[in-house]
């Protein structure tokens, strides 16, 4: 019978032809954990009484959610970090050195790979063809320690997507317009599996966006077929010797097909305070914005500061509105510096920050005031996510958030273009 | 188990269970536990009483993988959690930190409602309302994991992932 491409993955992760609703136990190929979920899972990991890590090569932990640290308890949970995988010969990606999911489709994950990681979003992996789902940090730890983990092989909604995007619609809109449709609960314990001819021939920095965003229609993976897109991603990335080409078989079995006519979708934007609080563009209204957040793992990458460059350039952002940033690796920064985009973004009246969550987390770098609003193109807006829960938080694609910025209200990017 | 209902909403995210702007007590879960679900109920942390339940609607515990979301209500004193629906990611991590966490219709249960939940018949008795629930039992899988007491327990009383007989 038919393969799903969660099925295939799988099957190749534990030897046996698994299907929908298994419950399998899965050798994991790459483990990660963040400066958030890290230090709980270097704890229980302690608390058994591990000495060695399964597999060093693939397991990482990223200083990113707090970087650089602005408190001293933070700096200490770093020296954690630091300390465990120096002991066990693990990869350490310290302050500056990116967003764990942007470093991980960078270069670690692969084609076929199994990928858990103590943050939700670790599903952007399904991008390169990897099964890639979030975990919380003790079962990281384990998986970290064992070499694999239980997993309940998923049903698979597949997202049928035709047609072509029109003009300043990016897959960001694609992904905001899905979520709206199935709600942040339509796909719980589902796999989505993203195909049909705009995917196929949609390049990875754009399947990127959808990937990373699965979890917020509740779902297990957001699931890609390892196609020659895949392949131009990791040769760019010097990584062609880890490609493999992986599809789901024709006659698939499917929970549920959700067709999308991508020649129907327009500028998207998420209203406080949850994703699937989706509007269209033109039924936004009247939305003064103060601050203006460009980054993470959902949006910070070199095509959407080009995209953002594009749309500025010549320009300056409006009085009232601060623009932010934050690129989500020191690959994407340089390649910034050298297109001439940094430039453009500082002459536009952006401040640029060091590459990691910034303020997407509320942590730091942005933290909101009492009663305001920020446009931001990332991956969540619940109560509080930016740091203060009196404030109110709209997500939209790159695009939209440079005309946001030179306007100081929500802006159909495609009058600004 | 014994305890009052405290009843939340519809899409109780784990940003409002444990906030992003408390991130440097996480490696203080004692204290990271006063604050605990306070951008949903400010009050609720200091009026709980230990036993008492967290009674929630559709999607409880969506959004990010904290695993502090689930282990500081469990610190906080919470007999178990109570909902129409999880996300999963929370779900699973209530299983793995020792947390009961029960799917069950919550339209009936109301603020102060007394509870009276036995885990092992599932069955939840409201007291105040004069009503009986029946839920099902979790899958095998996890049901091994919560009886050991949470994952860490699982694996140091097994060695391993000994979860066979519900594969």
């Amino acid at each position: 019978m038919g393969q799903t491409l969660g099925e295939r993955i799988l099957s190749g992760k534990c030897d046996a032809t698994v299907k929908a609703d298994d419950f399998i136990i899965a050798r994991t190929d790459v483990c990660l954990a963040q400066d958030g979920t890290g230090p709980l899972a270097v704890r229980q990991f302690e608390a058994v009484g591990f000495r060695a890590v399964a597999r060093p090569e693939g397991t990482m932990f990223f200083l990113d959610h707090a970087a650089p640290s602005p408190r001293r308890e933070l700096s200490n949970d770093h020296i954690t970090l630091r300390n465990f995988a120096e002991t066990y010969g693990c990869r350490l990606v310290d302050i500056g050195e990116g967003i764990c999911h942007q470093i991980a489709v960078e270069d670690q994950v692969r084609p076929g790979d199994l990928e858990v990681g103590a943050d939700s979003h670790t599903c952007m992996g399904g991008a390169l063809g990897a099964f890639a789902t979030g975990m919380g940090s003790t079962d990281v730890a384990m998986a970290i320690a064992l070499g694999k983990t239980w997993l309940r092989v998923p049903r698979t909604f597949r997202v049928e997507v035709a047609g072509s995007m029109p003009p300043g619609v990016y897959s960001k809109d694609l992904m905001l317009h899905l979520v709206g449709a199935l709600g942040a609960d339509g796909a719980t314990y589902r796999a989505l599996e993203f195909g049909g001819p705009a995917i196929d021939s949609m390049p990875v920095s754009d399947r990127l966006p959808l990937a990373n965003m699965a979890v917020e229609t509740g779902a297990k993976a957001g699931l890609f077929a390892s196609d020659e897109m895949t392949r131009q991603y990791l040769a760019a990335h010097g990584r062609e010797d880890d490609f493999k080409p992986i599809r789901p078989d024709a006659d698939a079995t499917y929970e549920r097909t959700i067709p999308i006519d991508a020649g129907e979708l327009v500028p998207m934007v998420s209203f406080p305070h949850t994703v699937d609080n989706t509007r269209r563009i033109a039924e936004v209204g009247d939305v003064p914005i103060q601050q203006v957040f460009i980054g993470s793992c959902t949006n910070g990458r070199l095509d959407d500061l080009r995209v953002v460059a594009k749309m500025t350039r010549g320009k300056k952002r409006a009085k009232g509105t601060r623009v932010i940033v934050t690129p989500a690796s020191p690959r994407v920064l340089r390649d910034a510096l050298a297109e001439g985009i940094i430039e453009t973004l500082v002459d536009f009246g952006a401040t640029v920050t060091t590459p990691g969550c910034g303020a997407c987390v509320g942590v730091h770098g942005g933290i909101l005031g009492d009663g305001e609003a920020c446009l931001a193109t990332t991956n969540r807006n619940f109560k509080g996510r930016m740091g203060n829960p009196d404030a109110f938080i709209y997500l939209a694609s790159p695009a939209t958030a440079a005309a946001t910025a030179i306007t100081g209200k929500i802006t159909d990017p495609r009058g600004a273009a | 188990m014994k305890g009052k209902a405290w009843k939340f909403g519809d899409n109780i995210s784990t940003d409002l269970i444990c906030p992003g702007r408390l991130f440097h007590l996480r490696s203080n879960l004692p204290e990271l536990a006063k604050h605990v679900l306070e951008d949903a109920d400010p009050e609720f942390a200091s009026n709980m009483s230990k036993g008492d339940f967290v009674i929630g609607g559709r999607n409880f515990g969506l959004g990010s993988s904290r695993e502090h979301a689930p282990t500081i209500i469990r610190i906080a004193g919470v007999s178990a959690v109570i909902a129409q629906s999880f996300a999963r990611i929370f779900f699973r991590n209530c299983i793995n930190v020792g947390l009961p966490a029960i799917e069950l219709d919550t339209s009936r249960i109301d603020q102060g409602d007394e509870l009276d939940v036995d885990l092992g018949a599932g069955l939840l008795r409201n007291l105040t309302k004069g009503d009986d629930l029946t839920f099902p039992p979790l899958p095998s899988v996890m049901r091994r994991i919560l009886e050991d007491g949470g994952l860490v327990e699982h694996i140091r009383k097994h060695g391993d992932f000994n979860l066979t007989g519900g594969m």
